[in-house]
């Protein structure tokens, strides 16, 4: 969608009467570092794109584009695995990296407020000196900015016992797509009333965008204790899962690998894996150190009797971090294996862990694609890997399809399509297979009632509408120098 | 006039057919189920049951009406438990009525309250649609998170009629200190070392009169007493003014504390002559509040976060005390609840919460004003 010439000139001069020219962006050449996220399939170019520093600004850019109709997508680094992000042809491209101060951190009552720009690991690295930390954790952590991961409620490898961001955001003031501020929460953990906080969170950037956030902190666990386990078979590796959770234990994570992941993670950061092994999985107990050393001699009797062939446990805070190291660049790794890749992370209840492996490896087989598996058993949340070489005349296309079936199997087995990367452009038209048409369409009436005219974000999530050409683009720069990892 | 369906559908054909409705379930916060003049209450409690639960996944679905008294049992077979700690229990409050409600309680410290927990919903609209979010995985970001909404509604959006919710194992020992302290002030700064430390409670509460910590540790029966060593030792082994609770003691205690009746000094008057209100608090405001409300017993729950107010007077006065406070509430029960009142106030009192964005999703839900029969 584009403006007409002239209101397209008229809008533009009124944006450079609020943004110098180093922060209004017009040129195709400084246009085309925005043209894609993360998903770097989908691609499209903006009319243009801001850098707001302060709040006012934002607010100013989104009613300056209410006044004009002008659909506007806000960013933080990209890094949305769904093209989230991805910027509407003709649209205008907010960039929140600039909005990146951390406006207050309060130890005693354990919150901080911050911009929407602010990185997920700095939050963490500005309550540490107090004993408390930030504790979603998605592997994009040390580029994505608290902005987008409120947009995504995204997740991480601790969500089956603290929960996604959304558990974590106490409150936040936006900005509505008619240009109205608005202030959702507060900073107690509890509320009265309706949970707008609730419903605006995750919302992929249909609502509005946020100015303000108000996050949570908890005091950081006392003692982690980091077990590796090495089985002969993916099968044994899900089934140790189950008999963790039957023992009432409830580690902070619970990780699996398969052997193509671990053969990538091995070639690529050396974290000492048994490369012979068929399944690994990684158990992470935490808490304060009297309960976790006791509980630790339950894991051990728990993990011994589930048939590991090989069992190590960290010994030092070094150790912990190589263990994690290779589990959180398996993915990026899996570049060493396969020119091109899609990753999925599909939800289905734990209890099928070991149906959606057998299926997916069938699918695997049928499409003569390779299919590596990384994934947090501990919440049922799978990140499939497919892997094709996009040089290779339909193999993209065939990749997809596999893809598409993979998020089939996983609502046929009463899961969801996206467990923490959010439905953006990539699963639109998989989100009408997961709910009914009356339940898409009371959600689309939330979103015509904030936003009548579909600016903020328009396109993403409900399925229809134009999609952007697929293009083959290969992996992220980002991901490419190992900075990023798709999970 | 009271409605009681038994299915979603009939759900959907009473809201089609019927204005100014009242959706209740237990009807133990009777400020919230009691209708008001022209209002018809709409009984969920034929909505009943659980539908799903299979104990490895830590999930279960149920019917709305079903009441918690019946899941916690269900759970308890299996060593688990609802982590957020609805409250009347007892007195036979339903889950859909906890979740319109959004009520938590004490142990809601170590992991979170309702809205943490909920996972999926199923609801009629104003419309008489039937709308499913969320799902019934414990991880899961597809579509608006319809389910968080839900959380402290009020029955205005929708009307509940099926919920799936997150649950965990219970601790296989828990043991509750009670320590005294000599004023408010030390037992608050006791509150912020503890609510920042390492040490993990399932519930941290303060109560005002005397100024008291109630701290419940839970984990394997074997590390117990080391660990209350330990929190003894942190709290300066504060000499006799401790209790410990154990064993069958301590269950009774927190299930007589599940009743909310524990801030009324004198339990003779608590629900005839006064209101039981949800107040919403973090703990830096406790000292303006406990100044402004004066001598008497509250207990402020999850450190700080959370207090059940028993307020004898009228209604309008502490609305006004929670606004200068910057502070909002719930009216959870009162003595004046005329069956045919002729004002229909609403229960949230306090800041006024009500706002642009709120006024326009609940438009989208309910488009004819079905359940909205107050400001």
């Amino acid at each position: 969608m584009s403006l007409a010439l002239e209101g397209k000139a008229s809008f533009l001069s009124e944006l450079a009467q609020v943004f110098p020219k180093d922060r209004l962006l017009e040129q195709a050449a400084q246009l085309t570092p925005y043209e894609s996220d993360a998903l770097t399939a989908f691609r499209a170019k903006p009319l243009a794109v801001v850098l707001p520093e302060t709040a006012e600004e934002v607010i100013a850019a989104v009613r300056l584009c209410a006044k004009h109709r002008v659909p506007f997508v806000a960013r933080g680094s990209g890094t949305s695995l769904s093209g989230g992000s991805l910027p509407i042809d003709g649209g205008l491209l907010i960039g929140l990296n600039r909005m990146n101060r951390l406006l207050r951190l309060d130890p005693k009552e354990r919150v901080a407020v911050v911009q929407p720009g602010f990185i997920n690991l700095n939050v963490t690295k500005a309550a540490e000196p107090y004993g408390l930390y930030y504790a979603p954790d998605p592997s994009s952590q040390p580029v994505s900015t608290i902005g987008g991961n409120l947009a995504f409620n995204s997740g991480g490898a601790h969500c089956l016992k603290y929960g996604m961001t959304s558990n974590h955001v106490l409150g936040l003031k936006a900005v509505l797509p008619s240009g109205e501020v608005v202030e959702l929460g507060g900073e107690s953990l509890e509320a009265v009333g309706p949970d707008w906080l609730g419903l605006f969170v995750g919302s992929e950037g249909l609502l509005g965008i946020a100015l303000e956030i108000t996050l949570r902190l908890l005091p950081k666990p006392e003692r982690y204790h980091t077990v590796l386990a090495a089985y002969d078979s993916l099968e044994r590796a899900g089934d140790a899962v189950a008999a963790v959770v039957a023992s009432g234990l409830l580690p902070g994570a619970l990780e699996i690998m398969d052997s193509l992941a671990i053969e990538a993670a091995e070639a690529a950061v050396h974290a000492g894996y048994p490369r012979e092994a068929r399944a690994l999985l990684i158990v992470e107990l935490e808490g304060e150190a009297l309960e976790v050393e006791a509980e630790a001699g339950e894991l051990a009797r728990v993990i011994e009797d589930s048939g590991a062939y090989e069992v190590r446990i960290a010994q030092s805070a070094e150790e912990r971090l190589k263990i994690w190291k290779g589990r959180k660049a398996a993915f990026s790794a899996v570049g060493r294996l396969s020119p091109d890749y899609i990753v999925q992370d599909g939800v289905v209840p734990r209890s099928k862990l070991g149906q959606a492996l057998s299926e997916i490896e069938g699918l695997s087989e049928r499409y003569g694609l390779r299919v590596a598996n990384v994934f947090h058993a501990g919440d049922g949340n799978l990140h499939p890997l497919v892997l094709y070489d996009g040089k290779k005349p339909g193999e993209l296309e065939r990749a997809e399809e596999l893809a598409g079936e993979i998020l089939r199997l996983c609502i046929r087995l009463g899961g969801s399509i996206t467990g923490e990367h959010g439905v953006g452009m990539e699963k639109r038209q998989y989100l009408g297979e997961m709910f009914g048409a009356g339940d898409l369409e009371a959600m689309k009436r939330i979103r015509l009632a904030v936003d009548p005219d579909e600016l903020s974000n328009r396109g993403k999530m409900f399925p229809g509408g134009d999609a952007p050409a697929l293009k083959l683009r290969g992996a992220h720069p980002l991901e490419q120098a190992g900075v990023i990892s798709r999970e | 006039m009271i409605l009681r369906p038994s299915t979603p559908q009939e759900v959907q054909e009473i809201v089609r057919t019927h204005n100014k409705l009242l959706p209740r379930g237990g009807g133990t916060k009777t400020r919230l189920s009691t209708p008001r003049a022209g209002q018809t209450a709409l009984d969920l409690s034929g909505l009943s049951g659980v539908l799903e639960y299979d104990p490895g996944e830590y999930v279960f679905v149920a019917q709305a009406g079903t009441r918690l008294s019946e899941v916690a049992a269900m759970l308890a077979q299996n060593g688990q438990y609802l982590p957020f700690d609805p409250p009347f229990v007892e007195a036979g409050a339903t889950l859909g009525g906890t979740v319109a409600t959004g009520l938590s309680g004490p142990m809601r410290q170590r992991y979170g309250g309702v809205r943490d927990f909920i996972l999926g919903v199923r609801f009629v609209d104003g419309e008489g649609n039937l709308v499913r979010g969320g799902g019934k995985v414990v991880k899961n970001a597809a579509g608006f998170d319809l389910p968080k909404l839900m959380a402290g509604s009020l029955g205005r959006l929708g009307v509940l009629v099926e919920v799936a919710f997150k649950v965990f194992p219970f601790p296989r020992a828990t043991a509750t200190l009670k320590v005294t302290f000599g004023s408010l002030e030390r037992a608050l700064e006791a509150l912020y070392q503890l609510s920042t430390s390492v040490l993990e409670f399932y519930a941290l509460d303060l109560e005002t009169d005397p100024a008291t910590l109630t701290l419940r540790i839970g984990g394997l029966p074997e590390t117990l007493p080391a660990r209350l060593d330990r929190l003894r030792q942190f709290l300066g082994n504060p000499p006799e003014h401790t209790l410990l609770l154990e064993g069958e003691a301590e269950r009774g205690y927190w299930a007589f504390v599940n009743k909310l009746e524990v801030n009324s000094a004198n339990a003779d008057t608590r629900c005839e002559h006064g209101s039981l209100v949800k107040v919403p608090i973090q703990p830096s405001k406790i000292p303006a509040l406990e100044a402004a409300l004066g001598p008497g017993m509250r207990r402020y729950l999850a450190a700080g976060n959370l207090l059940y107010l028993n307020w004898l007077d009228p209604i309008p006065r502490l609305d006004a005390l929670l606004r200068s406070q910057g502070l909002s509430g719930l009216v959870l029960r009162g003595s004046a609840e005329p069956v045919h009142g002729d004002t229909l106030e609403s229960p949230l009192i306090g800041v006024d919460l009500s706002q642009t964005f709120g006024a326009r999703v609940r438009a989208a839900l309910d488009p004819s004003g079905r359940f909205s029969s107050y400001p």
